[in-house]
């Protein structure tokens, strides 16, 4: 490490924060208006509005991932991240408002009493009414599966990460100009209540938002599925918001090498193998006991083009960047880290996609009325080839619009703000930090 | 490593009978080498890079913790041992499958050993035979065990370990090798070794101590 290099380094977007939050926030919102334009034409809301439910999720994923990695430096004390926690933080302190891009979301959970997004919000009497054998399951969920609890949960869960998202990232930036270690000390005690807190509300807002897509449907591993996902988006998201901002001439001293390699580490280790752990046992234990309720689920994403989207992540969230990033070698060359990042921020969008786009039609299950022998004919009828993989337009303008919003909300989170957090007692051991 | 000079310039005559002040009535046929102790971290990384330009092979360096930049300074390659433990988990991986495969999707019967024994393609539960995803755990836990067994051992292996005695052991500074001392030690056997020489060397290099060890 070169003292005098690291002196002269240029620990601020400056004039990169403007042109960054005003032009990605104006493509951000620009592609919005695109998508909404493409829905219209495409008049398929329901499946308009699902689009809109990947490309949140994939969002806040990225944000929750921000907002566990920021706490988890916390409660470890780990002395190697410093150098890069800002940047996680800048990607938590979105949390701070995005809550607002999820208000069509809960307004379409109000009006859309056709259960056209969210099958449970027709209600068990018009389901019962409309002859459908789930009805009854319905009705002992609807205590819990009901607008207002549902709209409650949200703004309970937004306002915790609200809550902890201010605290970690405000603390942090006050500690830059304070230079307080007490503030540090702060941080650490707090660390333990806020994971315990950020675990459950990251596991309901995973049931509340996608399982219940499926209201039949149930697995208790879904919380930390999301939560594995969520590990993935955002080790990749940082790898390469790290990677441009050193393209663009900042922090290229203090971020060395050793980061990205502990950076690739954290990927390969939360990203893929956790993943692909999780995914499995989710999968094996309902393969396994093969209880109709339950194998209905997997049963959709393996008909049709689904199964290749499955085999998909299979191979592509797991077996290659699995080989790829084993050895140390691809760890440590900042390009060829951030190409796989890149693919990996890819692949997790696609995860989101397989999350909530497949899905059984509410009249086709009712039609079979349980007979889910006759629900694997009854989906590959031609007339159901719309409930097939099928690529919209607005699928992607919607999540690239989001995702230039999260990079133009963290570029305005961290605008005039050291990237670096100066006063962290422990910088100036991840800086000198060193891999064997 | 880079060896060039210092091979083509080895004397037919062995360096270890070059007499020197203060060994010329020992045997010299029992020295093993020059031992050199250093106080700081940061004097045995330079000593290392200087012991190593100068072309020797046969030696090494001691210290009581891991020093960052040693082994870059010795100009040690890097090791082999992440592809031998590749290997070995691919190879409890494909066990795994085999036993799988064997036991519960043939009806194959073979001497394994003394032990006859025979596969026994059971029905459970309306599966496959041949049911890839039970597989999958028995495939984890086999190429974990494995990896991780030959981690160890491939370790001690390269190594040369478990070494029970080395000739350091006899000096009595070579205790502190386990506190607060760093020691570099070049071995007579190595092509370059000059009784005189070396020892000049090393002082040279800022050790606190020179002296010989005995075989």
């Amino acid at each position: 490490m070169n003292a005098a290099a690291l002196a002269r380094e240029d620990r601020y977007l400056g004039d990169l924060g403007p042109k960054l939050y005003v032009r990605l926030g104006g493509i951000g919102l620009g592609l919005i208006v695109v998508s909404l334009v493409l829905g219209f034409f495409a008049k398929d809301w329901d499946r308009f509005w699902r689009a809109y439910v990947v490309a949140y999720c994939f969002v806040i994923s990225i944000c929750l991932g921000g907002l566990f990695f920021t706490i988890l430096q916390h409660l470890t004390r780990a002395g190697w991240s410093v150098a890069i926690r800002r940047i996680s933080e800048g990607l938590a302190s979105n949390l701070r408002w995005l809550w607002i891009l999820f208000i069509p979301i809960v307004w379409i959970v109000w009006t859309d009493s056709e259960g056209g997004l969210y099958h449970w919000t027709l209600g068990a009497e018009a389901m019962r009414e409309m002859g459908g054998a789930e009805a009854g399951l319905l009705a002992h969920k609807e205590a819990f599966l009901n607008p207002m609890f549902w709209t409650l949960r949200a703004a309970l869960y937004f306002a915790i990460w609200f809550a902890l998202a201010q605290f970690f990232v405000g603390n942090s930036i006050a500690q830059d100009t304070s230079g307080d270690p007490s503030i540090t000390s702060r941080m650490q005690a707090l660390a333990a209540p806020a994971m315990i807190l950020y675990a459950f509300t990251q596991t309901f807002a995973a049931v509340d938002w996608l399982m219940t897509l499926e209201f039949a449907w149930y697995s208790t591993m879904f919380g930390v599925y999301f939560f594995a996902a969520s590990c993935c988006g955002f080790g990749a998201t940082m790898i390469l918001l790290i990677y441009f901002l050193q393209r663009a001439g900042r922090v290229t001293e203090s971020i060395s090498i050793e980061h990205y390699h502990d950076m690739g580490k954290f990927l390969f280790a939360f990203g893929i193998v956790f993943w692909a752990y999780i995914a499995y046992s989710q999968y094996m234990l309902i393969w396994y006991a093969n209880m109709p309720e339950e194998t209905t689920w997997f049963m959709v994403r393996q008909l049709g083009s689904w199964k290749g989207l499955s085999l998909l992540l299979i191979l592509g969230h797991f077996f290659i960047p699995f080989f790829f990033l084993l050895t140390r070698h691809t760890k440590r060359v900042k390009g060829v880290l951030a190409a796989a990042a890149a693919w990996m921020v890819a692949i997790h969008f696609i995860d989101m996609y397989w999350l909530v786009m497949p899905m059984v039609p509410i009249e086709l299950v009712q039609s079979v009325d349980g007979d889910y022998a006759a629900l694997v004919i009854a989906f590959q009828a031609p007339e159901n080839a719309a409930y097939d993989l099928n690529w919209q337009l607005f699928d992607v303008t919607l999540m690239l619009g989001f995702a230039a919003l999260m990079v133009a909300g963290t570029a305005f989170g961290l605008r005039s703000r050291s990237l670096v957090p100066e006063q962290d007692p422990r910088l100036a051991e991840s800086l000198a930090f060193e891999n064997y | 490593m880079n060896d060039g000079a210092g091979t083509t310039a080895t004397p037919a005559q062995s360096p270890r009978t070059i007499p020197s002040p203060s060994s010329v009535d020992e045997s010299s046929e029992k020295l093993y080498g020059l031992l050199a102790e250093f106080e700081t971290p940061a004097a045995i990384v330079s000593a290392a890079k200087k012991v190593h330009e100068a072309g020797y092979k046969w030696w090494d360096c001691c210290a009581p913790f891991p020093v960052h930049g040693l082994d870059k300074a010795m100009g040690i390659r890097p090791t082999i041992l992440p592809w031998l433990v590749l290997g070995a988990g691919i190879t409890g991986g494909t066990l795994g499958m085999l036993l799988q495969w064997f036991t519960n999707a043939t009806n194959l019967e073979l001497w394994s050993g003394p032990i006859w024994v025979t596969g026994y393609a059971f029905l459970v539960s309306g599966k496959p035979f041949a049911s890839v995803p039970t597989w999958i755990p028995v495939m984890f836990e086999m190429t974990v065990l494995l990896a991780a067994i030959g981690a160890v051992v491939f370790l001690l292996l390269l190594n040369k370990l478990p070494q029970l005695y080395h000739p350091c052991f006899k000096n009595e500074r070579f205790a502190r090798v386990t506190d607060d001392r760093f020691f570099i030690i070049i071995e007579a056997k190595d092509p370059l070794f000059y009784r005189a020489k070396t020892q000049q060397l090393l002082t040279s290099l800022g050790a606190t101590a020179v002296e010989e060890v005995q075989a």
